[in-house]
């Protein structure tokens, strides 16, 4: 600790869904927390994807979903291999889908949500100061006391950065690496707005039921990435995700991807005569275990994107539940070295055990081996292209003669993938799970 | 749905502008046409420009992602930093 008098017991870099909620947790147990946040509202500077589970909320806010603005409840699952004009889809809706509020999953939009998350805080007693970017950590004999904006300085016991993706703070603490091309994917996103009845009938949904649709091959032509599409309540989320170290492997640009998954044959239809509301782009972390960066220090503590907690399994995304769920266990250790009163680096490991012991180190262990997988063009280009081969060898109908299912899949193997290739690819999906 | 520009696109986001202070400094002068395409194809914002050999810039329209500053860091992009508080675009979505 300094021997300047701390200004709050615990200041937090950015409020976003890791930032809220560590602050909530903290400010309940009487902790003093600012929450500091470059946009002008929490919330502003945030795009996602679209869906958030529920799960690690629940354990802030039991039943948030009655309260929070969610969009839809998600009891419909797409995934999709396209091709430049077919696509293969799998379906799956079930009651088993969104059954209970531990296992629910929500469309969300950020700027909205997030405001309201921030508000949760302001009522547990946190100062959210928003409209201030904090340009540097202030550190005092190594230990960190404090954060700088525009050259004021703000001191306390302890700083949990919650700042995403790009992290700025955490690299020039030298806790992380400036991100390299292959640990980050680009993702641009349009909201179109349709109505709810519009979008109950197209996607076949009742009442405040919602889609999550995801796809690989041609939005990214091959490239690795992917698009989705996520129903709100009377609006469409709709984007693609590359890889930046995978750009240029086409020429096609990345707002060009979006725009061509848009006309996809089997997306126009649902977007017909929707109004574009809102462009955005954002950095989604994907590489896992490995682009973790250093997790505490004496006096901070890194979660969210910041430290890289996200996956992308390309059927889903989640970084949602993770940024929440670190955010509360960085606040339980920061709670624990408030009672000791002792906010070094020993005190503060805490955390990473609270992590490790928790799903979010559990599911990114497992996810090990899926970003070698993502970077296969296998999945991405050879796959969509023999899957779309074989269901036309199945559905189309023409009076020559037809080969069957089995001699169809053999004959589309064979033209697209020499055996080595094969063998490979199916080690890599074995290894992956 | 009919086609839109990059610039009818953004111009839907609302955006606090502050043109005295780039929060990105580019080196125009770069030559490395590969390294220039990379920007001109990765950027959401269509903020990097290369038309006819010349290439331009411009952080009006940025969306504040980090594409440029992860691609090409040190080379075109010199400096790269998120706007003062509350300047830059602001989703009313998210
Ligand atoms: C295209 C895309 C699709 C995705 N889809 C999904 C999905 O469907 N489901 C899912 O679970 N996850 C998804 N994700 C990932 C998910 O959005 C993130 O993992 C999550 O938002 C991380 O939350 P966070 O609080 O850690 O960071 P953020 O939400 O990025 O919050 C960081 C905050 O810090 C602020 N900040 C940064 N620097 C400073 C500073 N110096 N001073 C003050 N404030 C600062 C920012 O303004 C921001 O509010 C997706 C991501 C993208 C980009
Ligand atoms: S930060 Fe993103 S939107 Fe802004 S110029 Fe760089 S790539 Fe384009």
């Amino acid at each position: 600790m300094s021997m300047r008098e701390p200004d709050a017991d615990v200041i937090i870099v950015g409020g976003g869904l890791a930032g809220c909620s560590a602050a909530i947790v903290l400010a309940r147990a009487g902790l003093t927390v600012f929450l500091m946040e470059r946009g002008d509202e929490c919330g502003n500077k945030n795009m996602t994807g679209g869906r958030l589970y529920g799960h690690s909320l629940e354990k802030i806010i039991p039943d948030f979903a009655k309260e929070a603005p969610i969009e839809r409840i998600v009891k419909h699952e797409k995934i999709s291999l396209m091709t430049e004009d077919g696509s293969l889809d799998i379906g799956y809706q079930s009651g088993k889908l969104s059954s209970s509020p531990e296992n629910a999953s929500y469309t969300v939009l950020r700027a909205k949500f997030d405001a309201w998350l921030a508000e949760k805080a302001m009522e547990a007693g946190v100062e959210v100061i928003p409209g201030i970017k904090v340009d540097h950590i202030v550190v005092e004999d190594g230990k960190v006391i404090g954060i700088e904006s525009d050259g004021e300085e703000m001191i306390a016991n302890c700083v949990i950065l919650a700042d995403g993706v790009n992290s700025l703070l955490a690299q020039e603490l030298g806790m992380k690496k400036e991100l390299e091309p292959n640990q980050v994917a680009v993702g641009a996103k349009e909201t179109i707005r349709l109505s709810e009845s519009i979008i109950n009938e197209r996607f076949g949904l009742k009442e405040n039921e919602g889609t999550a649709w995801l796809s690989a091959g041609d939005p990214t032509l091959g490239g690795f990435g992917g698009g989705f599409i996520y129903t709100n309540k009377d609006t469409v989320s709709i984007g693609i995700v590359a890889t930046l170290s995978d750009i240029g492997y086409t020429d096609v640009s990345v707002p060009e991807m979006l725009d061509r998954f848009k006309e996809h044959p089997s997306v126009a239809p649902y977007l017909e005569g929707g109004e574009v509301i809102e462009y955005s782009g954002h950095l989604v972390p994907e590489e896992g275990m490995a682009m973790v960066p250093e997790l505490y220090r004496d006096g901070v503590l890194v979660t969210g994107d910041a430290a890289g907690l996200c996956i992308n399994l390309g059927y889903t995304v989640r970084g949602m539940d993770f940024a929440i769920e670190s955010g509360r266990l960085a606040a339980e250790a920061v709670l624990r070295a408030n009672e000791i009163g002792d906010f070094s680096a020993n005190t503060l490991s805490y955390y990473e055990t609270l992590l490790k012991n928790s799903f979010v180190m559990k599911d990114l262990d497992e996810y090990k081996g899926f970003p070698t997988l993502l970077t296969k063009r296998a999945i991405f280009k050879d796959l969509p292209e023999m899957v779309d081969d074989i269901a036309a060898k199945l559905f189309v109908v023409d009076g020559k003669p037809n080969s069957g299912l089995i001699m169809g899949i053999v004959e589309s193997l064979a033209q697209r993938t020499s055996a080595r290739e094969l063998v490979d690819f199916i080690t890599i999906l074995l290894e992956a799970f | 749905m009919k086609k839109m520009s990059i610039d009818d696109k953004l111009a839907l986001d609302l955006f606090r502008t502050d043109e005295e202070h780039p929060h990105i400094i580019v080196d125009l002068d770069y030559k490395d046409e590969e390294e220039i395409r990379k920007l001109v194809l990765a950027c959401p914002a269509k903020c990097y420009k290369y038309d006819e050999g010349i290439f331009s810039f411009s952080y009006l329209g940025c969306l504040e992602c980090g594409t440029c500053r992860v691609l090409s860091r040190d080379k075109i992009v010199k400096e790269w930093n998120h706007p003062h508080g509350e300047i830059g675009v602001q989703y009313r979505q998210g």
